[in-house]
């Protein structure tokens, strides 16, 4: 097994668990970079670890501002059944793993891809996430990567799998350069897997119950073990069940940190009846939001947790919650080919794809490189001022955010939510939150409001662009500040000074009642 | 000889087509169905035909009765 992911994740901060320094660094100086789970510079990670991932907005909490990932359809068979999956169900308006509107061919998908690179500078991945198993429809999915490979050369290349077919195809997945792969395992014990899973198809016969979820479990950790052997950078996602999974996800957090995985992602169980999953129909329900918060707090320390999963579709394009699938389906596609487009396109009489345009991929990310160092700078310096004030509260902010990591989006404009924990340590993304958009077409969604509240339980207050005067209100009458005073500014800079204000307003306060 | 997909519950997802041991099974405009001719019901291959092993949706793929058994060459 590689040992040399671990090499400089000690366990120094322990039981303070919340901060990864790097412990032969000062304390302010870590605190400062290492303050927010996977973000910003090196937390934590080592340095040819951080190189790989900085710029995969699924990795890199701080890269997900700034690029796009887009998933190709091409793998629809699967050899599993999941209590969470049911994948008839497909709906535009859905947005969950397992759901897409058109499944793709590998020579097809390469040219969405391009297609989408000549309008999205930004995009850095592409990634094959089902809508089945990556590995269950192996000759497409390594077909479609070598397309890829060969006309996107700078592009990453990702795989998510459930791992019982992993073992017998890690030699080509290294071979073909992929960047990391992502195994979904949600238990290391047969018991519960039993729970979870209906049954596994394996060596040519289906399995049920405890033996199926044993051998599944089994052919996950040696696939992880392999992977990470060969050098493949390995992120676990697991599905959180609560009265099923919900305290053992510590035992395989722990399992797989041991095996070499460098990122845990606990994404909540998403469960409705009216999606026809197994578990939709028993009414068992996800996690709340503090629930899945508690146990990726317990479940930080060496290995990093991710935060701001998206849980996005299969056939998903874009930044964030941003779903732009629709500018790209095959139609539009096959008519762009013929139009004329920013980049030269070869016109050979039929459909062809539009040039690949390196030159604006690289001054986009010089751009983000200032920018990643202007924000860096400001958060350094608000940090320095609320260190010095040794205060200790924590409080939970809800940031609106179209990207660039800034406080550029309207309170009435907002899908989501992006939560971030401060103290005097940092800022640290915790997690997003999804509701409705309070603002329809230029009218004020009034029924919007108490599923906004909802989601924005806990926290003191939260941060955006602009926000009405009514909706303000009913903030302020539910105990939220609505801030509008660090519009456009970048996030963890405002929170802290955010922070830093209320803390001289209540030691203002407490000065005068003491008076 | 033959096993048949029920073409209202398949949902496409060509998991049949990968693991059929006679290539017997194909698509044409998104629906995908076995040819009576190719199947054998694996038998000569697999305990048990594993395009019902790996169909995600129950009751899909079936015995088509219309169809004589297959019964292999003596």
């Amino acid at each position: 097994m590689d040992q040399q992911a671990h090499a400089s994740i000690t366990p120094a901060a322990h039981p303070a668990r919340r901060i990864i320094p790097i412990a032969s660094r000062g304390v302010a100086a870590a605190a400062a970079d290492g303050a927010c789970g996977a973000r910003s510079s090196k937390p934590g990670l080592p340095d040819s670890v951080w190189e790989r991932v900085k710029d995969h907005p699924c990795y890199s909490a701080d890269a997900h501002h700034y690029f796009a990932r887009m998933h190709v359809a091409v793998a629809p068979a699967c050899n599993i059944q999941c209590n969470y999956c049911n994948r008839k169900y497909d709906c535009s308006n859905e947005s969950r793993p397992g759901v897409v509107s058109e499944k793709l061919t590998p020579e097809f998908a390469a040219r969405k891809v391009l297609a989408v690179a000549a309008k999205i500078p930004q995009l850095a991945v592409v990634g094959i996430a089902g809508p089945g198993d990556a590995l269950a429809n192996a000759e497409k999915t390594f077909r479609t990567l070598e397309l890829i490979r060969a006309q996107a050369p700078d592009m990453k290349l990702c795989l998510s799998t459930n791992g019982l077919a992993l073992l017998e195809h890690v030699a080509r997945i290294k071979q073909l350069n992929v960047d990391h792969v992502t195994v979904t395992i949600n238990m290391i014990d047969p018991d519960i897997g039993a729970r979870i899973y209906r049954w596994i198809a394996f060596e040519h016969k289906r399995w049920t119950g405890r033996e199926a979820a044993r051998i599944l479990s089994e052919r996950q950790l040696a696939g992880l073990e392999a992977l990470v052997a060969a050098g493949v950078l390995v992120k676990v996602n697991s599905v959180l069940i609560p009265g099923v999974n919900d305290e053992h996800l510590v035992e395989v957090n722990a399992a797989v940190k041991q095996r070499g995985a460098f990122l845990h992602n606990i994404m909540p169980l998403i469960s409705d009846p009216a999606h026809g999953t197994h578990f939709g129909l028993l009414g068992q329900r996800g996690p709340t939001p503090q629930e899945l918060n508690s146990l990726q707090d317990r479940c930080e320390g060496d290995m990093q947790i991710m935060r701001h999963c998206r849980q996005c579709r299969a056939d998903a394009v874009g930044m964030l919650d941003e779903d732009r699938g629709s500018e790209f389906t095959s139609e539009k596609i096959k008519t762009t080919a013929k139009t004329t487009v920013k980049t030269t396109v070869e016109t050979t009489g039929e459909m062809s794809a539009p040039a690949y345009d390196m030159q604006a991929r690289h001054a986009y990310r010089a751009w983000v490189e200032n920018e990643r160092a202007d924000e860096q700078a400001a958060r350094a310096r608000e940090l320095t001022r609320i260190t010095a004030s040794a205060a200790t509260e924590k409080h939970l902010l809800a940031v609106a955010t179209k990207g660039g990591g800034r406080i550029n989006q309207h309170f009435g404009h907002a899908g989501e939510f992006q939560i971030y924990e401060v103290s005097p340590l940092g800022a640290k993304l915790v997690g997003s939150r999804k509701i409705a958009n309070y603002c329809q077409g230029g009218y004020e969604d009034e029924e919007a409001m108490p599923s906004i509240l909802d989601a924005l339980q806990g926290c003191a207050a939260v941060l955006v662009a602009k926000i009405g005067h009514c909706p303000r209100e009913e903030l302020e009458r539910a105990g939220i500040e609505a801030v509008q005073d660090y519009a456009h500014e970048y996030i963890e800079a405002s929170a802290l000074a955010w922070y830093q204000r209320r803390l001289q307003r209540l030691r203002g306060a407490q000065a005068c009642a003491a008076a | 000889m033959a096993y048949m997909i029920d073409t209202t519950q398949c949902t496409a997802c060509s998991a049949c087509q990968i693991e059929c041991p006679n290539k017997a099974i194909i698509e044409r405009k998104g629906l995908f169905s076995i040819k009576p001719e190719k199947c054998t019901e694996c038998i000569g291959y697999f305990d048990k035909p594993q395009c019902v092993v790996v169909c995600p949706v129950d009751d899909t793929i079936f015995i088509d009765v219309s169809q004589p058994r297959y019964a292999a060459a003596a």
